[in-house]
């Protein structure tokens, strides 16, 4: 089986802050990549650069240095028209499901807004909000509601449909899971995962909780301090880490696991994996 | 947007500045003649048929005051406009603007806002001239900066938030930014200002003319009155007190109508219902604790004011040298429960309990002796970075419970504080006693925190989510030493995280909690090997990604918990999880409440007992 193309590229991503003396670099020549149709999971601790790394591809962050290719095409330098267009094509769901939607508006006029920037009419696109709504299993009459009626789960599925509305071919989602209940994120994991195949959407997933990257990412990258340690697909990174620094934080995550058990299957497994490829 | 909250003072200002406003329309229709026509007795004194006298020409002063009204409204209101519409669109279109045009807009604001309004409103009015407009233009944009100055601030944190972001990564132009996103959520806070600068506008232009460079004869405003009104002040003070109390009053009622709209658009304001606080009827003891427990927690409830209950009748026990987990989803209740035990309930809530015992210490009565619930408990909070005084350095926060509850002194002070910090392995911790809460990493800081609940070896550290805040590398150092001193001192740990992976790993015990109560209590060992028996228990654990392997095909949906939680006031008669639950019995589950039974609180599970 071929790999598909890559749909999302960064090379030698570089991204600082600041002028002079006050001038810090937080991402240092970062090179990564997904395919079409695949979800690549960031991993990394706070300040590795993994949010960053985000917002310098949809462009909130300014690159200093480096290129971002959606489909081979550069980003970076693109005029303010260009650079219009493009964005409606990769499209952010953020972390905190409570300030990323405007209590002022109504859901409905939220998606509305995502369809059709200019007007935002929710009853012009009352069908288009209604469908997205669903699409996130959420029921027609909530675009009529405010975003305090809704909890922190039904927020953050509202932020995924209104992303969706876009029309995004990347969607790129930083800790959408991080302020939800382990029930609730189950909910959010589950919904991600099949609108990426019904959609066939190429994601970005990151975040700081290794079992969830795991569980939905074909390919895994690896940050610390700003740059990227290891990269491979989930499978192998996580059953045969290679970076001494990925084996530490493999190992530090809480696990159910009794001490000394995790690396005995790893081992198993990856001696079952040989035998396969004979 | 939230509904106006109406209070006395709001309505009491609105009422005035409105019967003022008809008065500006009523007036010059009904006393224009009265106001121009020539008594003949010029500035004669207060009289029955001039109230308040006449002026210089003999014209009655009460009738000027009156017809002036109009004048002067029409002027501030134009005035007010002007610096708002300018200040507003100047503070709140720099933060839709490109990055370069923010930055200059922004410094020029602060170069306008470093002049005096009213002298700048001098100068300009010096330029474009006297009379109504240009006082109206003068003063106007005067206050502009003052306005962009405010609300530019109001808008950069609107700005900055993530919504605004996404909106324009959907493309939408700015302008609808500003007017969809900006200008509707500082709405609430301009309105305020609006009022305020109201009344400043009244009073800077009552004092331009009243300098003589503002209205000018034969036109006439409450300004132009006080002028005239001055040169008679001793042959007839009443010429001057009309214009004057006109301008004070609409200047205060203004300044009401501000205060007022604070109040009523401040959430925090909302009138608390204090409905006499229900004491639950406490049940008798249900919960046999061994004798030799160290925290007895029997039947406790946490009630707000108007008798929800937000924990339920909750029982358990911590023995001496054992770590016990509270885990849950965020509203289960679990920090209230430990908070009773460390008396931190937040205002208003109240703990209710058949016993709730620290070794011989009443936790539940009224007063407790500050210095043995001190020395007794240590409490590890979540958040490391806002525990610690940033002002104050480390040895002085170490060591409080020390010096002010057991009345250590002096060498003594270090050597305890090194001493601790060496116990949660702190490197250098000499200098470290030295430094200032920012000088730590986030891991040394909650580390810090811990030694600090350590320093007057209490008998039990309560700690409230100690690690969700840190990293996972950071949060594995930060259990160890939980571990490490509970191993080595024997102190007990009462842990409450939301992260079943937590306290599987560190814990002894693990309580699971759900919608207030307490419904299974399980070794970590069969936590940890998925031997549980409560159906959400069950539910919470097939909801979790793993780590390793399960065998699961690849990528296989988790499982989910149809619906929510039952809020506190509507928690039902029966299971609270029954409407939840896959396994529910239609007989009994939803109208009567499981006792926690063999660790375990389900109908349904029980009932399975004699079957398997």
């Amino acid at each position: 089986m071929t790999s598909p193309p890559y749909k999302l590229q960064v090379e030698d991503l570089t991204v600082g802050f600041g002028h002079g003396r006050r001038a810090r670099t937080v991402l240092h020549g970062v090179s990564t990549g997904v395919r079409a149709g695949q979800t690549l999971g960031l991993v990394g601790e706070s300040g590795s650069g993994k949010s960053t790394i985000a917002k310098a591809i949809v462009g909130i962050h300014p690159v200093r240095a480096g290129r971002v290719l959606l489909d081979g095409a550069d980003l970076t330098g693109l005029g303010r028209r260009e650079l219009a267009a493009v964005r409606r094509r990769v499209q952010l769901v953020s972390q905190d499901p409570y300030a990323s939607l405007n209590p002022r508006m109504t859901v409905g006029q939220a998606v509305a807004e995502a369809v059709d920037p200019a007007r935002a009419d929710a009853r012009k696109h009352a069908a288009a909000v209604e469908r997205w709504l669903e699409t996130v299993a959420l029921d027609g009459s909530a675009a009529g509601r405010y975003p305090h009626e809704f909890s922190g789960g039904q927020r953050q599925r509202i932020a995924v449909a209104r992303a969706l509305a876009v029309g995004p071919e990347v969607l790129i989602a930083d800790e959408i899971t991080s302020a939800l209940d382990a029930s609730v994120q189950a909910e959010v994991l589950n919904l991600l995962e099949e609108l990426r195949r019904s959609l066939s959407l190429t994601m970005v997933f990151i975040s700081h909780d290794l079992a969830v990257v795991r569980h939905v990412s074909d390919e895994v990258a690896v940050l610390r301090h700003g740059e990227l340690v290891e990269q491979g697909p989930a499978h192998d990174v996580y059953r045969a880490p290679q970076h001494p620094y990925t084996r530490s934080l493999l190992a530090s995550a809480p696990t159910f696991e009794e001490p000394g058990a995790s690396h005995a299957s790893a081992e198993a497994e990856d001696l079952e994996e040989k035998e396969e490829a004979v | 947007m939230r509904r106006v909250r109406w209070n006395a003072p709001l309505v009491t200002a609105l009422a005035g500045l409105g019967l003022i406003a008809l008065l500006g329309i009523v007036a010059p229709l009904v006393l224009q003649e009265e106001a121009t026509a020539l008594s003949g007795a010029a500035r004669a004194p207060v009289s029955a048929e001039h109230w308040l006298g006449t002026d210089a020409l003999g014209r009655d002063v009460l009738a000027r005051t009156l017809v002036a009204t109009r004048l002067t409204l029409e002027m501030t209101l134009a005035a007010t406009a002007i610096a708002a519409g300018a200040g507003i669109l100047l503070g709140t279109g720099v933060w839709v603007s490109g990055r370069r045009v923010r930055e200059l807009g922004l410094r020029l604001i602060d170069v306008l806002v470093s002049y005096p309004a009213l002298i700048l409103a001098l100068v300009i009015a010096t330029v474009v001239g006297t009379g109504p407009t240009a006082s109206v233009l003068a003063i106007g944009l005067g206050g502009a900066p003052a306005f962009a100055r405010l609300t530019a601030n109001m808008a950069a944190s609107v700005a900055q938030r993530d919504f605004v972001t996404q909106a324009r990564l959907m493309g939408v132009p700015p302008y609808r930014v500003l007017v969809r996103h900006l200008l509707p959520n500082i709405a609430g806070p301009l309105l305020v200002l609006l009022s305020v600068a109201f009344a400043n506008v009244l009073v800077a232009l009552s004092g331009l003319s009243f300098l003589g460079v503002g209205v000018q004869a034969p036109d006439y405003d409450w300004g132009a009155l006080l002028n005239s009104g001055l040169a008679s002040l001793y042959t007839n003070p009443a010429e001057a007190v009309g214009p004057a109390v006109a301008i004070t009053v609409t200047g205060v009622l203004a300044g009401f109508v501000g205060d007022g709209l604070a109040a009523a658009l401040d959430p925090r304001a909302r009138d608390t219902k204090t409905a006499p606080a229900q004491t639950p009827a406490v049940s008798a003891p249900s919960h046999r604790a061994p004798a030799d427990a160290l925290v007895t927690v029997d039947g406790l409830s946490v009630v707000l004011p108007d008798g929800t209950r937000l924990v339920d009748e909750v029982s358990f026990h911590v023995m001496p040298g054992e770590i016990v987990g509270l885990v849950g989803e965020s509203g289960s209740g679990k920090s209230l429960t430990a908070m009773s035990v460390a008396r931190l309930l937040p205002e208003g809530l109240s703990a209710h309990a058949a016993q709730l015992t620290l070794d011989d210490l009443d936790l539940a009565a009224p007063v407790v002796d500050p210095a043995r619930l001190a020395t007794g408990i240590g409490i590890v909070f979540q958040d490391p970075s806002a525990s610690f005084n940033p002002a104050l350095r480390m040895k002085g926060q170490l060591t409080e419970t020390l010096r002010v509850h057991q009345g250590v002194r002096g060498a003594e002070v270090d050597r305890r504080a090194v001493e601790a910090l060496e116990q949660v392995r702190i490197k250098e911790p000499a200098r470290v006693v030295r430094q200032y809460p920012h000088e730590l990493s986030g891991g040394m800081r909650q580390r810090a925190m811990i030694a600090a609940a350590l320093l007057p070896g209490p008998k039990l550290i309560v700690a409230d989510e100690p690690t969700t805040a840190l990293d996972v590398t950071v949060q594995a150092e930060v259990l160890d030493v939980l571990t490490d001193i509970n191993r080595r001192r024997g102190t007990s740990v009462l842990l409450i995280s939301h992260d079943i992976g937590v306290v599987g790993t560190v814990c002894h015990r693990v309580l699971v909690m759900y919608a207030g109560r307490v419904v299974e209590a399980v070794s970590a060992a069969d936590l940890r090997a998925g031997r549980v028996k409560h159906p959400y228990t069950q539910a919470l654990l097939a909801a979790s990604p793993r780590l390793q392997d399960t065998g699961a095909a690849e990528r296989a949906p988790l499982a989910t918990i149809p619906g929510r939680p039952p809020q506190p006031a509507a928690r039902p008669a029966g299971c609270a999880f029954a409407a939840r639950c896959p396994v529910a019995l239609d007989t009994v589950c939803a109208t009567e409440r499981p006792r926690l039974i063999d660790d375990v609180a389900c109908h349904a599970v029980r009932q399975e007992v004699p079957t398997a």
